[in-house]
């Protein structure tokens, strides 16, 4: 069996539920930890982020309308699915990180627990955000979250999956859709990802992933009209400020949370709350 | 139409003072900036002459609430805190009738509202969050949520004291200190808060009152020690703002602009619609960001309704805003009005209907006679921009889903109002609003309990409830 020549994998975009080639025709080589060749990622061009957040759109009113208990068994079914492609990521992760597979083993394992604990999230958001509001008049009022809409998420650079998860999870888990830019030099588990996205339940649009340069995409994404939020954690310390003046000219909210966030700490609600509006709605009371 | 009698509240109630000048460290001091004259938008007399706050005395504030934050207000228990903005609420209520007529002088709203609303409910945010500060560790954010630091905050002129109260009460909770920058012209009932504050022995640098026009907003929001911003105001200087705070680690929340649809479907109680439809367009003379400025009829009851409009916007009286019998008062200024005009020019020029009011004005100060358009596209400025006055533009609908799709056309997201009697439609509708609120079979209603704020380009952040203290705690 060892001279059998193993089927390599071409990598590629992840976009409206498609595996296209970036429409540049560009790619880049991919090396592990110590600079051995893996493979060819797409090197993602601004065309492609746009292609990006029309699929995202597209997709937000179906899976912002699906409701909480749905969109739970759809991010437990990924789970699911990671679960049986856990050796495949060690791997990944231990090229992609130049990690021991101890180590890759447990940052899967995290990963993979990190998916369960966003999915189990989707039908307490609104119970716990949400509130019944005891106004001084004959009115019911009450508030409740929703989904921002369209999230640009630029996934951290160390991090290849565990870290890649724990800043698409709680995005999607709300109801939002997203546009991911990887980590730019470590974006395999992020196309495996994909994968999974593409065979569990998640509708085609909902997560878009797209290889590249992080810093040549990401303004692009920053400063488009149909792009409600910016997640700036995997942004290079050079162009943070600028990506956020950029958002700043439709009023985006930005997550401003540093690349050097331990992904291994059990997180908080707050990367849910950052993609959260809050609706308060309004009805008289009367006979 | 019946006659009144005038009605007019006295002035002398107000209180007014020749000279005002900006609080700052537990004291009322000279600032150093050009001092402003405010005047009185419905006989452009001038009221009084404020002192403004010059770049290093936006720094002299900043520093005397940094020194309060660290050395008594950060330490002090929730609980006594709360005893201090109690006492706030209690005085804001005291001295309603003096704050009422003084806002109305100063901002030219009708008395009725400013003794009604504006006064009423800034105590009523006062009393809420006192009672939040000893509680911070219920709010869902963590056993021991910590404050911020220092807030800087800018705020509008369309509700002076109401806005200073949304943005001091939670962050007061909160256990932060503040520096405000009231309007450039409506600063005078902020200075009197500031009074009321002093007179609560609060101590002193936890509120700094500095008036001014924008470049102390710039100054105040770009400082350095500054740990976080709030600004309700238009979209165009929200931008500026946050484009202004890239980079940084300061906390941002926005309130702006608005441009919401009202939207009337065939079933609905017309006659309470048109009341409704009244009170969202010209509560405030329109200048309310969450103004349902754009009213979505649905076709088959357009002619009755507009017909039903018109006729009850006849009777409003648009007039002296001390008058008790007043419905509209004074535009805030003549930059407001002269924009309100240009923009009816262009929805006469746009080719939809005018029709205004024929109501008489006084012959001094700024007035604009109640105005409805009706043929109004989509594409018209009049459907797109924010006009901040009264001014109502009427559009129609066939479908709810015509309606939704039209409701949701802007870049905006501050409100929406939905009329019917149709339960099932009211939730439907209420679900797909892009906007922070939906008032159902009512408009423009506001309770410190409820979280304000809106979607999109409207901002971020919200006001009031449990959701608003995140804006003012470290989370």
């Amino acid at each position: 069996m060892s001279d059998r020549i193993t089927v390599a994998k071409t990598y590629k975009l992840y976009i409206g539920g498609k595996f296209p080639r970036s429409e540049s025709g560009r790619s880049y080589p991919v090396t592990d930890a110590k600079g051995t060749f893996l493979a060819n990622a797409a090197h993602g061009s601004r065309k492609d982020a746009r292609d990006a957040v029309s699929a995202a759109r597209k997709a937000f009113a179906g899976w912002s309308g699906t409701t909480a208990y749905n969109r739970g068994q759809v991010l437990y079914r990924v789970a699911e699915v990671l679960e049986g492609r856990r050796e495949q990521f060690i791997a990944e992760v231990a090229t992609s990180e130049g990690v021991a597979a101890k180590k890759a083993q447990s940052l899967v394992d995290t990963a993979i627990d990190r998916w369960v604990w966003y999915a189990g999230w989707t039908d307490k958001i609104a119970a716990v955000l949400g509130s019944s509001n005891p106004v001084a008049g004959p009115y019911f009022s009450f508030s409740t979250p929703e989904p921002t809409g369209v999230v640009a998420v630029l996934a951290p650079q160390q991090s290849s999956l565990l870290g890649l998860i724990s800043v698409i999870a709680p995005v999607i888990a709300s109801g939002n859709t997203c546009v991911v830019i990887t980590s730019q030099d470590r974006p395999l588990p992020a196309i495996t990802l994909s994968e999974v996205l593409a065979t569990s339940d998640v509708p085609g649009g909902v997560v878009n992933i797209i290889t590249g340069r992080t810093a040549e995409i990401a303004p692009w994404l920053a400063s488009h009209g149909d792009v409600n939020a910016l997640d700036l954690t995997g942004a290079p310390e050079s162009i943070r400020a600028d990506l956020e003046r950029a958002a700043a000219g439709t009023v985006k909210r930005v997550l401003r949370n540093k690349p050097s966030e331990d992904f291994a700490v059990t997180p908080d609600m707050s990367r849910l709350r950052a993609f959260l509006e809050t609706k308060t709605v309004w009805h008289p009371m009367g006979v | 139409m019946w006659e009144y009698a005038p009605a007019p509240e006295s002035r002398d109630i107000a209180n007014l003072k020749p000279n005002y000048r900006m609080f700052v460290d537990g004291k009322f001091v000279e600032g150093s900036g050009e001092p402003l004259k405010t005047i009185n938008p419905a006989t452009e007399e001038v009221l009084a002459e404020v002192s403004t706050a010059s770049e290093s005395d936006v720094d002299t504030a900043v520093k005397a609430a940094r020194r309060a934050y660290d050395r008594v207000w950060s330490k002090m228990p929730g609980s006594e805190r709360a005893k201090y903005i109690y006492r706030i609420a209690r005085q804001i209520q005291e001295r309603g009738r003096e704050l009422a007529v003084l806002e109305s002088l100063d901002n030219g709203k009708p008395i009725k509202e400013s003794r009604d609303v504006d006064i009423p409910t800034a105590a009523s945010h006062f009393f809420y969050h006192a009672g939040w500060a000893d509680k911070l560790g219920y709010a869902g954010y963590g056993p021991d949520p910590k404050p911020l630091g220092v807030a800087g905050q800018v705020i509008p002129w369309n509700f002076p004291l109401l806005m200073a109260a949304w943005k001091i009460a939670p962050a007061l909770a909160c256990g932060n200190t503040v520096v405000l920058k009231p309007a450039e012209t409506t600063p005078l009932t902020a200075l009197v808060l500031a009074d009321i504050i002093q007179q609560c022995d609060l101590p002193p640098g936890v509120v700094n009152i500095i008036p001014g026009a924008g470049d102390v907003g710039a100054a105040l929001v770009g400082h350095e020690d500054v740990d976080k911003v709030a600004f309700t105001g238009s979209t165009d200087v929200g931008k500026v703002i946050q484009g202004q705070l890239a980079g940084t680690s300061k906390k941002l929340t926005l309130e702006l602009g608005g441009k919401a649809a009202n939207i009337v479907f065939d079933d609905a109680p017309l006659d309470q619609a048109v009341e409704g439809i009244v009170n969202g367009i010209f509560f405030n003379q329109g200048h309310v960001c969450c103004a349902g400025s754009r009213l979505l009829v649905q076709e088959s009851i357009a002619d009755e309704l507009v017909e039903k409009l018109h006729a009850r916007v006849s009777t409003l009286r648009v007039g002296d805003p001390l008058d008790k019998n007043t419905d509209v008062g004074a535009i805030n200024s003549r930059e407001q009005l002269t924009k309100i005009k240009e923009l009816t020019e262009s929805g006469e020029a746009e080719g939809a209907t005018r029709w205004t009011s024929e109501c008489p004005l006084p012959d001094k100060g700024f007035f604009f006679a109640p105005t409805v358009f009706s043929g109004v596209s989509q594409a018209m400025r009049i459907a797109r921009e924010e006009i901040f006055g009264p001014v109502l533009s009427v559009l129609t609908f066939r479908t709810p889903e015509e309606a939704v799709a039209k409701a949701n056309n802007t870049p905006y997201g501050l409100s929406a109002g939905v009329w019917t009697e149709k339960g099932s439609r009211i939730l439907w509708m209420a679900q797909r609003m892009r906007a922070g609120v939906v008032w159902s079979n009512t408009f423009n209603r506001f309770d410190p309990t409820a979280p304000f704020g809106g979607y999109q380009e409207s901002g971020f952040g919200r006001e009031g409830g449990r959701t608003g203290l995140e804006a003012y705690l470290d989370v």
